[in-house]
């Protein structure tokens, strides 16, 4: 592996025999010093250049050359030779470039015999400089190393000579560009211009492949690329992003082990961005108007202002100080609510079905599925900030607590525009639509519905369930079929609960199906007895831990004779209502949310194809 | 390059080249100092808490400590408590990151503070440093080493505060006595 070596550095040599190659791109004159111990000289047959190419050990080349061999044979130096340095220049008054700055920068590397790179340099950073020390060969307790040096001389050979303890710098300089112009003169043309070849740049990282297409020698007077030839020079620092060049928004950006799991996992994120830049947004509205009320007080209270018109200014002052903060923030909520509904509009479109809307084009190409998903939506939640940018509700299956769609007014502005019957009525399709969807979400046979309805009047909405078939048994009609159906699922989680107990799963009694059960109430209390609402109550608190939940529609008004016995019961119970009302909070900041249950299409039959589908699997299932 | 800083020192978070900062975090870190003594090597848990006060206009808006781990808009983050300090060297043991893009547009300064729940003094903590790093490269901005030494609980190390359309950092390095932020309130103040 070659060693890139930067100014100064040093790497060890594992061979004598070396040879080190010097490609330049322009003719330059290649030579070598050879120094003791103390880094003196011995005397002028100690330097090979153009005018006496061979010294024992090393041999240089007789003319000036875009590229040179150096042949150095370590072992053969003198013993007395500690350092060899390896010198560059410019051949003067030829007519070529008279600094390095105007031509590529030198590149020299050290290789075995064999031509395996052992270490190279490249010479950056010269300009004036006419002669250059490239590298120093040099003997450390025995053994041999090379240093990159790139010491640069503006006064050119001389200098270097000089520096390197030659006497009469300046005569042997001359001599031996005297030399070299022989050999110019000598000489048919000029080297062509170095071609990249595939050896210089078959260790490079693949930025040298950008290289390769520029010109390898700049012309001479032409614009001067001073950067590393090897490496990419740093990015430009684009101009500032405008303020709408956020990333765009991908469906899935977040983690997971699975595609649903991520979306899951970005929709939550949505929600808790959508809280938390709300939050800012108000809390910078909110100090705005504590500081204008604050600040108009004290205009009041100063006596100085009732006189003239300084009172006024200072509540002008005021007012804009308030009306400057409210933009700023009102600036930093729209860019967010911008990227926020940029990626609603990407996600939205990505969701599966139990994550969709009903007027997803998913639910259309729906084909019941082989494995519970990992949560289900139970609707829409918003903000009044911006109404239409929906964050959808996913809850995690199996749900945690039962649900409860409720019938009663409450105190939301829509349910008070309708009258009760058809309140009550939107509330049972409502709950239809929910069960529907945990229904249609589950695998064929993993989950059963249930209904109570003892005055039957909940008929109309859930004959799409009873049509297709999607029940498990018909509604339970009158008290004597409200107390069986919970008796039942009573006795059903009694039973599992004492498998699990005991430890014992196996020991249930082999008819018993494995599925989750729901159970739709319709008109509690209605038709309930003392017993009928303590196993009510037990299911509520009991069952989902086993698989059996509530999805209560009902009115808490209706109730209200119970008193404060059924208070856990509604508490217990997740609050979805068949109107958009603001009921719900997030967990993070605690803003009222708005709720809006699942809504169908217009002339919608996705219900029906949906519900016919999930029949026909379990027909199938069942076989 | 880091800046040690000292009491007092105001450094700018604008990064040289223009850009500017967009994501810092607040590190804490500490070990138990061993106790002196017969047993020597027996050392006593030290639980310090980095908290971070939002402020807007001096008032005290939110408060970010192992309470509160975020702050209600989600700008400012506490990655969670630790009770014992860390074992090894170096190593943040409490961060609190500051996304400052984010952070909303009446908050002008946030405050860092260090206290001692479990009420030793800082003679008894050793290594006890608060830094910022710039989030988005790791690089470190600025470190503050709470010598030890002490009688104090608790030190208001530093705010950062915004100045023009960038922010600044202003080391305080104030020693104080109190259990949580709450206690510190009044020694904050002098330094808005």
């Amino acid at each position: 592996m070659t060693a890139e070596l930067v100014r100064g550095q040093n790497h060890p040599l594992p061979d004598t025999r070396l040879e080190i190659r010097v490609s330049a791109g322009h003719p330059v004159v290649a030579g070598a010093t050879l120094c003791d111990e103390q880094g003196r000289m011995g005397g002028a047959e100690w330097i090979a250049h153009p005018g006496s190419p061979s010294l024992p050990g090393v041999e240089v080349s007789q003319q000036a050359a875009a590229d040179h061999r150096l042949a150095v044979d370590l072992g053969a130096l003198p013993p007395a030779v500690h350092r060899v340095s390896v010198l560059l220049a410019l051949p003067a008054g030829v007519g070529g470039p008279a600094r390095f700055g105007a031509v590529a920068a030198p590149f020299v590397a050290v290789t075995g015999l064999d031509g395996t790179e052992i270490a190279s340099y490249t010479i950056t950073g010269l300009d004036r400089e006419s002669a250059v020390v490239a590298l120093e060969l040099y003997r450390r307790q025995g053994a041999w190393k090379v240093r990159a040096m790139g010491q640069g001389y503006e006064g050119g050979l001389a200098a270097m000579l000089g520096d390197q303890g030659v006497e009469r710098p300046a005569e042997l300089a001359a001599s031996i560009l005297d030399a070299v112009a022989r050999g110019l003169a000598r000489s048919v043309s000029a080297p062509p211009p170095r071609v990249p070849d595939a050896e210089r740049v078959r260790h490079t990282a693949p930025v040298a492949a950008d290289h390769q297409d520029a010109p390898a020698v700049p012309a001479a007077d032409g614009p001067i690329d001073y950067a590393h030839p090897r490496r990419q020079p740093p990015p430009e620092p684009g101009p500032a992003l405008p303020p709408t060049g956020y990333p765009t928004p991908v469906a899935g950006d977040a983690g997971g082990w699975s595609m649903d799991e991520r979306l899951y996992n970005q929709v939550w994120g949505m929600f808790e961005d959508l809280a938390r830049t709300t939050a800012a947004y108000r809390s910078a509205c909110d100090f705005a108007e504590s500081r204008l009320d604050q600040e108009l007080d004290r205009a009041l209270s100063d006596p100085r202002s009732r006189i003239g018109g300084a009172g006024d200014a200072a509540r002008e002052a005021a007012r804009a100080k308030h009306d400057e903060l409210v933009a700023r923030a009102q600036e930093a909520l729209d860019r967010d609510l911008a990227q926020l509904a940029a990626e609603s509009e990407v996600v939205e479109p990505a969701l599966p079905a139990a994550f969709a809307r009903w007027d997803n084009p998913v639910w259309q190409a729906y084909r019941v599925p082989m494995e519970v998903p990992m949560a289900v939506r139970l609707g829409d939640l918003h903000l009044p900030e911006r109404t239409d940018l929906r964050i959808p509700m996913l809850v995690r299956l199996p749900l945690e607590r039962g649900l409860w769609v409720d019938s009663g007014r409450g105190r939301s502005e829509a349910a008070g525009l309708l009258d009760q019957a058809e309140l009550r009525r939107l509330a049972m399709d409502t709950a239809v639509a929910h069960a529907a969807r945990l229904l249609a979400v589950h695998p064929p046979g993993e989950f059963a519905v249930h209904v109570v309805d003892p005055a039957g009047s909940g008929a109309g909405s859930l004959a799409p369930l009873v049509e297709a078939g999607g029940l498990a048994g018909p509604p339970a009609a009158g008290a004597a079929g409200v107390s069986a159906v919970l008796a039942q699922l009573t006795e059903r989680v009694d039973l599992i609960q004492m498998a699990m107990r005991a430890g014992a799963p196996d020991a249930l009694p082999p008819g018993m199906d494995t599925a989750e059960q729901l159970l739709i109430v319709h008109d509690f209390p209605h038709g309930f007895d003392d017993r009928a609402v303590t196993q009510l109550r037990y299911l509520a608190d009991e069952g989902p831990a086993v698989g059996v939940h509530l999805l209560m529609v009902a009115d808490r008004e209706d109730a209200s004779a119970y008193g404060p016995v059924l208070d856990p019961l509604w508490r217990s119970l997740l609050r979805l209502t068949p109107v958009a009302d603001d009921h719900l909070a997030d967990p993070w900041v605690g803003h009222a949310w708005t709720y809006e249950p699942p809504m169908f299409p217009p002339g919608s039959g996705v219900l029906r194809q949906v519900l016919s589908q999930v029949a026909e699997a379990r027909r199938q299932w069942d076989r | 390059m880091t800046v040690n800083m000292t009491k007092g020192q105001a450094i700018s978070l604008e990064k040289q080249g223009g850009g500017t900062l967009t994501s810092v975090r607040m590190g804490l870190g500490w070990q138990a100092a061993p106790r002196r003594g017969l047993f020597g090597s027996r050392t006593r848990e030290v639980d310090l808490d980095a908290s971070a006060v939002l402020f807007a206009d001096k008032q005290p808006v939110d408060v970010v400590f192992f309470r509160h781990l975020v702050s209600d808009d989600g700008s400012v983050r506490h990655t969670g408590d630790n009770l014992v300090g860390g074992a090894g060297q170096g190593g943040d043991d409490e961060s609190i990151l500051v996304d400052l893009q984010r952070v909303p547009v009446h908050i002008d300064q946030i405050v860092f503070t260090v206290n001692s729940f479990t009420g030793q003094t800082f003679q008894e903590v050793q290594n006890a440093f608060c830094r910022i790093v710039d989030e988005t490269n790791g690089q470190e901005l600025a470190r503050y080493t709470l010598d030890g030494g002490g009688q104090y609980t608790a030190q208001i190390m530093a705010k950062v505060h915004r100045a023009g359309t960038g922010w600044q950092m202003t080391a305080l390095g104030n020693p104080a006595n109190g259990r949580t932020f709450q206690d510190l309130m009044p020694s904050i103040l002098p330094h808005l």
